[in-house]
């Protein structure tokens, strides 16, 4: 009889508050172990953090590794690796999941490396499946669905036998379950040993950055022209840009009437851009504007004229006032994910 | 004090036009049929390897893994102004994922350090533009043992075999301090890398790796013999070596196929054709469709 599966998820927190995405994925392990008839364990690593344990429990965690040590209170790699490499060492997970951030790329890679097991990056999709290969049948393996070369493709990952099974998954791709407050589970305290021994590496300091504008790495850019009318207009441009996670841009002719500055515009004067999907809101698609954005994936278009030029290039076309269908894409965005009380 | 810098670079197919001649019937991708280019980010990695020679002397050997024709990237490198290039090349790592490629590199990068001195930094791009996994560098660092520094982008200050570095986090800055040896991933942030150098371009003319010296012996027959090519690039500096995986010493069982756990199930399009397009009626259930259709698609 084979020992019971566990699905991990590494939970990611920083100063007290833990990542979205590690939410996210404790609700989707929980479907994972569903299917594999196994349980979920969330590992925990920080300072001072202990009271986050039940969190993760509400949101899908069976048991909570948790290691508490003034060396976790900032995130480096080889503290946190180490302590991820011995519990994956010594528990053999099934799966072992980490959200795609900054963090996550840093040390999942790291121990992927360490304990000698395949990683898939930026997973979109997981599901449960089998896989044929020479002869040999492997049933209940992660799928790792993920977009690949450039996002021209989505490539279906397996990683047969060489386990744990583990992947980082993007950002806001998994549904945010809601919290059960009545969940109970396991708290296991894992002992750190790095008293006395030296780091190599040490934070100096921290600066948040305003953020700056990205269109060339955006794979959501959400642009504005002339239609949108004002600089308030943009406003709800810069709504459904946040909450599909994307950039915003604008026009020459928006940019020249002072709706938005310089550095967002998109078109022969400004960047081109080539994003998963670029949604033009009120933009007549001006030869200039649409050599810097008509190699995007999918192009959306929204005016009110029907015979806008804009339409010749776009994938889906929607003749309408943004003022109407701005609002209703971030509605029928929202009201997907939104989970209520803990979002 | 000067510093032996390494720098890992690759030769990615030019991700932004694909079409379906670039996929083979088994889901791997044929990058004979694309444009083949230096990654864009590890040419940040060079240059920040560049600046840091000319600041405080060392040497800059450039290093890459992939078929025969990847010294074009080293070529380049030479341009730019590597001081040394090696392509590790072998059909037994074909295939290699980011766990199978980081062993050989890993392997490569110690073989370096023998048979030139001392590494004090590797460095590489944050990721490669065909896989975009950012995975090879950590793994890379962790083979070798030495700590990482991912999202790279300014050097402040080295002394007394301590770097102080900047990293470029969505968030904002972060600073940290770290001892030599270590593995710096470096963003595109960092720097603006300088062009090839005509100068260089003209002293490197003949730079080549050895399995190219029959196509330049058709062109310069004057050189006789391969042995000849070979002593006269050999003593220039032009010859770029080449190393197979078991000149790394690497285990052949864990390069390739077998040295790899992930495996690919399946490759789909997504893409729509040119010129297909949908009419999405401006409701609230239109618009609430197109979300679902795109989220189901993984354009969102």
């Amino acid at each position: 009889m084979a020992e019971m599966r566990e699905v991990w998820i590494f939970v990611e927190q920083e100063e007290g508050t833990i990542a979205p995405v590690s939410l996210e994925l404790l609700g989707k392990a929980r479907d994972l172990a569903g299917e594999l008839d196994g349980r979920v364990c969330a590992l925990l690593m920080g300072h001072g953090i202990a009271e986050l344990s039940q969190q993760a429990i509400q949101h899908g965690a069976d048991k909570v590794f948790l290691a508490e040590d003034p060396q976790l209170a900032v995130y480096r790699t080889l503290p946190f690796a180490e302590v991820a490499i011995n519990l994956v060492r010594e528990h053999k997970p099934y799966i072992l999941l980490f959200g795609a951030t900054p963090i996550g790329r840093d040390l999942a890679p790291r121990v992927a490396s360490a304990v000698r097991a395949g990683l898939t990056a930026d997973c979109t999709d997981l599901r449960i499946g089998s896989y044929e290969r020479g002869g040999k049948r492997y049933d209940d393996l992660l799928y790792q669905i993920r977009p690949a070369f450039g996002g021209n493709l989505i490539a279906t990952i397996v990683n047969p036998e060489m386990h744990p099974q583990m992947a980082t998954v993007r950002e806001g791709v998994m549904k945010l379950g809601k919290p059960d407050r009545q969940r109970q589970g396991q708290i296991e305290r894992i002992e750190t040993s790095f008293n006395g021994s030296h780091s190599p590496l040490e934070v100096l300091s921290r600066e948040i950055r305003l953020p700056t504008v990205d269109l060339k790495g955006a794979s959501v850019i959400v642009a504005g022209g002339m239609g949108i009318g004002s600089r308030e207009g943009f406003d709800l441009i810069r709504e459904l840009a946040h909450v599909l996670g994307g950039e915003v841009a604008g026009s020459r002719a928006a940019v020249d009437a002072g709706f938005i500055s310089a550095e967002h515009q998109v078109g022969q004067t400004g960047v081109t851009v080539r994003p998963r999907l670029y949604i033009a809101c009120g933009i007549s698609g001006a030869v200039q504007h649409r050599a810097g954005m008509d190699q995007s994936s999918k192009i959306i278009a929204i005016n009110t004229d029907p015979h806008a030029p804009i339409f010749e290039i776009a994938h889906y076309k929607i003749v309408g006032d943004y003022r109407k269908v701005v609002p209703a894409m971030i509605e029928a965005y929202r009201g997907d994910r939104t989970p209520g009380e803990d979002a | 004090m000067p510093y032996h810098c390494v720098v890992l670079v690759k030769q990615v197919p030019d991700t932004a036009n694909i079409t379906g001649k670039a996929m083979k019937e088994d889901g791997t991708v044929n990058r004979a049929a694309l444009p083949a280019i230096f990654n864009p980010e590890d040419l940040n990695a060079l240059e920040m390897a560049l600046r840091i020679k000319e600041e405080h002397g060392g040497q800059v050997t450039v290093l890459t893994m992939g078929p025969p024709r990847a010294a074009d990237v080293l070529r380049d490198a030479l341009y730019r102004g590597a001081d040394r290039a090696i392509l590790l090349t072998d059909r037994k790592t074909a295939g290699s994922d980011t766990l199978a490629t980081s062993y050989a590199l890993a392997c490569a990068v110690e073989r370096v350090g023998r048979d030139f001195g001392p590494i004090d930094l590797v460095l590489c791009g944050r990721q490669a533009i065909d896989g975009d996994t950012a995975q090879v560098g950590p793994q890379v660092a962790e083979k070798l043992g030495v700590p990482q520094i991912t999202y790279a982008e300014t050097i402040r200050e080295m002394h007394n075999g301590d770097l102080v570095a900047t990293r470029a986090l969505p968030l904002g800055l972060e600073t940290v301090k770290c001892a030599l040896p270590c593995l710096l991933t470096v963003v595109s942030s960092a720097n603006r890398p300088r062009p090839p150098s005509v100068r260089r371009m003209m002293a490197y003319k003949l730079a080549a790796t050895p399995l190219e010296y029959g196509s330049i012996l058709e062109q310069w027959p004057e050189f006789g013999s391969e042995e000849e090519l070979d002593g006269y690039l050999a003593e220039r500096g032009q010859k770029i070596m080449v190393w197979s995986a078991a000149d790394v010493g690497a285990d052949l069982e864990r390069v390739g196929l077998s040295g790899s756990p992930t495996k690919v199930l399946k490759v789909d399009f997504v893409s729509l054709a040119a010129g297909d397009s949908k009419e999405i009626d401006a409701s609230q259930e239109g618009v609430a469709e197109l979300l679902e259709e795109l989220t189901r698609e993984y354009i969102l």
